[in-house]
């Protein structure tokens, strides 16, 4: 009877352990990102995001705990990206991934991801192109045409003729420069010169001259961040164009983790883009918030939302299948869904599985405490990919 | 015409700043057949400590950038005496590796400290516009390149042509073995020369922060960029260094007005055409061992 009794009390435990063991087995989640090196800061931008989304929102949905496991891949290198995702499903058994700072990154997963079935959320990487790799891709950051296209036709609005391009000479300069040129011209525009500056140019004066004399009513600029940025608008300030009403037209220049670096000379250039730290809704002050509660010095820029929104989709996503590895229903449940992004209201187009979403006219001002910040004053709704109409 | 007359300014203002950061580097590698590839961190050290100085600590701005030159060439000289001198006389691949190494652990230090963005260097109210110069403007930090680059000129021409040290450290560049021969220290001419080496360096850093901005990975990225710039000068040479600088800065400004697509290509263009033509650089003199 005793024996009887004990048997039946450890196969219970038995029975309640293997239970509690599936309860708290937690969906895995891997991102690839740059978190060492020149490009961390996207690394450490993911991070934080997706720390504040699980502080807003919990770490578990529909009763699975959800596990992010970061992996660093360095910066623009396809090998060792595919080499870390394969580490991840294999490895790791992630049930997603996420992150994918540059395209040809996010490409070099395609093949894996379509064999492994392993749905992937790009955070990041703007090349149009991207999600027709793959079934499995699905975008929350925005693409160079996206937001490209509503600055030419703003350029129009305000009775701008003639624009000189200015692009960094690689591939989302040059996506930039043909976005803007195909709807300024097809709006009666005229590109008067296109420049295409070299990768490691340092000296931004000569091409400033250089449009300067072509005498256009505004430049549109594409640069990677950081000291192109710096050098760039600092040539701009210096050479007195913004005197002369020549006007500075870009997209993501005056993103928030350069901004006060750029200092006063950024002050009214106008970039139109998917995010700004500034933009006034208390889905981004809550976001800010909760970010800040965790990080008292973090700055929110477009890989933050990109990643707070990624974890969103990831969570729906896992939602929506119960928390077990159906790809396809997983994808499928994400496609057309909408919904308040900090950035403002979102949608996941059902066909390209890219965001819809609004892109802001900003102009930089000094905020409240001299700080300088991206100011919306514009907005251009519901803004599909127009990079897709391409193919 | 306008577009020649802004070719010349600009290509002028950019050799001057290659030529002072370039300098030292020529003189060490000349003096001690020594490849330096670590001497971009001294332009970025000379960055981050003028910034700390004049944005944190308070400094006005000439005290801040003079006594960052100051501290640069003092950080030097422990470096070169305890570090680098191990390496002269060895194999060129020991050199290279100790001072990539170097150059490493220098970018890892300011990513940690600094942060891995770049950092902005505060200017003066005189030095942040621009001024007119009669047929175009200029930023007035170029001008401030133009002055300080030509009384690096004028003091290092000075230094080496008319004093003892100078004749020291020409007869060491020149035949170091007869040099040492006739009772020069030869070392201490070299920890000299390498620590105004440096400090040249700084202040090219951090006069042309806005060219080149202050940032980890400064040493890296130009690094091609400095020993392009002595090896198409010809080591050791004064002369030669600033020819170079000018000749690449020119070349360099006037692609990118003309053919701007093509400027970096037709920039290592010139620099093969120059040196197929003078192995040993525009005004070097061979290498005597």
């Amino acid at each position: 009877m005793l024996k009887l009794k004990l048997l039946l009390a450890t196969s219970l435990a038995a029975t309640t352990l293997t239970m509690t063991a599936q309860a708290d087995d937690p969906v895995k989640v891997g991102i690839v990102a740059p978190l060492s090196g020149p490009f961390s800061d996207y690394g450490q931008q993911f991070r934080q995001a997706i720390d504040a989304y699980q502080a807003q929102h919990g770490k578990s949905v529909g009763g699975h705990s959800v596990e992010f496991i970061y992996k660093d891949n360095g910066g623009p290198d396809p090998g060792r990206t595919r080499s870390v995702a394969q580490e991840l499903i294999v490895q790791e058994q992630v049930d997603y991934l996420g992150g994918f700072v540059f395209t040809p990154n996010a490409l070099a997963v395609a093949p894996l991801i379509n064999k492994a079935k392993t749905p992937a959320v790009i955070f990041n990487a703007a090349t149009s192109a991207i999600t027709q790799q793959s079934d499995y891709f699905v975008r929350t950051s925005y693409t160079t045409p996206q937001v490209s296209v509503p600055v030419a036709v703003y350029a129009k609005e305000e009775g701008i003729d003639k624009v000189v391009t200015l692009v960094t000479d690689y591939g989302p300069g040059i996506d930039a420069e043909q976005a803007f040129a195909k709807q300024f011209e097809k709006d009666g525009g005229e590109i008067l010169r296109s420049v295409r500056m070299p990768m490691n140019t340092t000296d931004f004066g000569p091409f400033v001259q250089g449009a300067k004399s072509e005498a256009p009513d505004a430049i549109y600029v594409f640069l990677p961040g950081g000291p192109p940025t710096y050098g760039f608008v600092k040539a701009y300030a210096d050479n007195g164009l913004m005197e002369e009403g020549i006007r500075f037209l870009g997209t993501a220049e005056t993103q928030e983790l350069d901004l006060q670096t750029l200092g006063s000379s950024a002050l009214g250039l106008h970039t139109g883009f998917h995010y700004s730290q500034a933009h006034d809704s208390p889905e981004n002050q809550a976001f800010l918030d909760s970010l800040h509660s965790l990080y008292p010095d973090a700055i929110a820029n477009w890989a933050s939302v990109g990643a707070y929104d990624g974890a969103h989709v990831i969570y729906k996503m896992i939602e929506a299948t119960g928390g077990e590895k159906k790809p396809e229903a997983a994808v499928d449940a994400v496609k057309g869904l909408s919904w308040i992004s900090p950035r403002g209201p979102m949608m996941i187009d059902s066909d390209y599985r890219s965001p819809i979403q609004n892109v802001y006219m900003r102009k930089v001002v000094k905020g409240e405490s001299g700080e300088l910040v991206n100011k919306e004053f514009k907005v251009y709704e519901e803004q599909p990919d127009y990079g897709r109409f391409e193919e | 015409m306008i577009v020649l007359s802004n070719i010349i300014v600009d290509g002028l203002i950019y050799g001057i700043l290659l030529f002072m950061i370039a300098v030292g580097l020529s003189i060490t590698m000349g003096l001690m057949r020594f490849v330096n590839l670590a001497h971009g961190v001294f332009a970025m050290l000379g960055g981050y400590v003028a910034i700390t100085l004049i944005s944190s600590v308070g400094m006005p701005w000439v005290v801040g950038v003079m006594l960052a030159v100051v501290v640069v060439s003092l950080v030097s000289i422990p470096l070169e005496r305890f570090l680098i001198s191990r390496v002269y006389g060895r194999t060129a691949l020991d050199q290279v590796l100790l001072t990539i190494g170097v150059t490493f652990i220098a970018i890892a230090l300011a990513s940690l400290i600094f942060g891995t963005r770049m950092s902005a260097m505060p200017l003066p109210a005189l030095l942040s516009g621009s001024m007119d110069v009669g047929f175009r403007t200029m930023p007035a930090q170029r001008i401030l390149v133009l002055i300080s680059g030509i009384l690096v000129f004028l003091s290092l021409w000075l230094v080496i042509e008319k004093t003892t040290f100078g004749i020291r450290l020409r007869a060491a560049v020149d035949h170091p073995a007869t040099a040492s021969a006739v009772g020069i220290n030869t070392r201490l001419v070299a920890t000299v020369a390498f620590a105004l080496g440096a400090g040249m360096a700084a202040l090219g850093g951090i006069v042309g922060s806005s060219l080149l901005p202050i940032e980890p990975y400064y040493p890296l990225k130009y690094m091609v960029l400095f020993l392009s710039v002595v090896a198409v000068g010809g080591l050791g040479s004064l002369v030669g260094t600033l020819a170079s600088a000018l000749t690449l800065g020119m070349v360099d400004t006037a692609t990118k007005y003309l053919a701007p697509e093509y400027s970096s290509i037709l920039f290592f263009i010139a620099i093969i055409i120059i040196i197929s033509m003078r192995p040993n650089g525009m005004f070097g003199r061979g290498v005597n061992v």
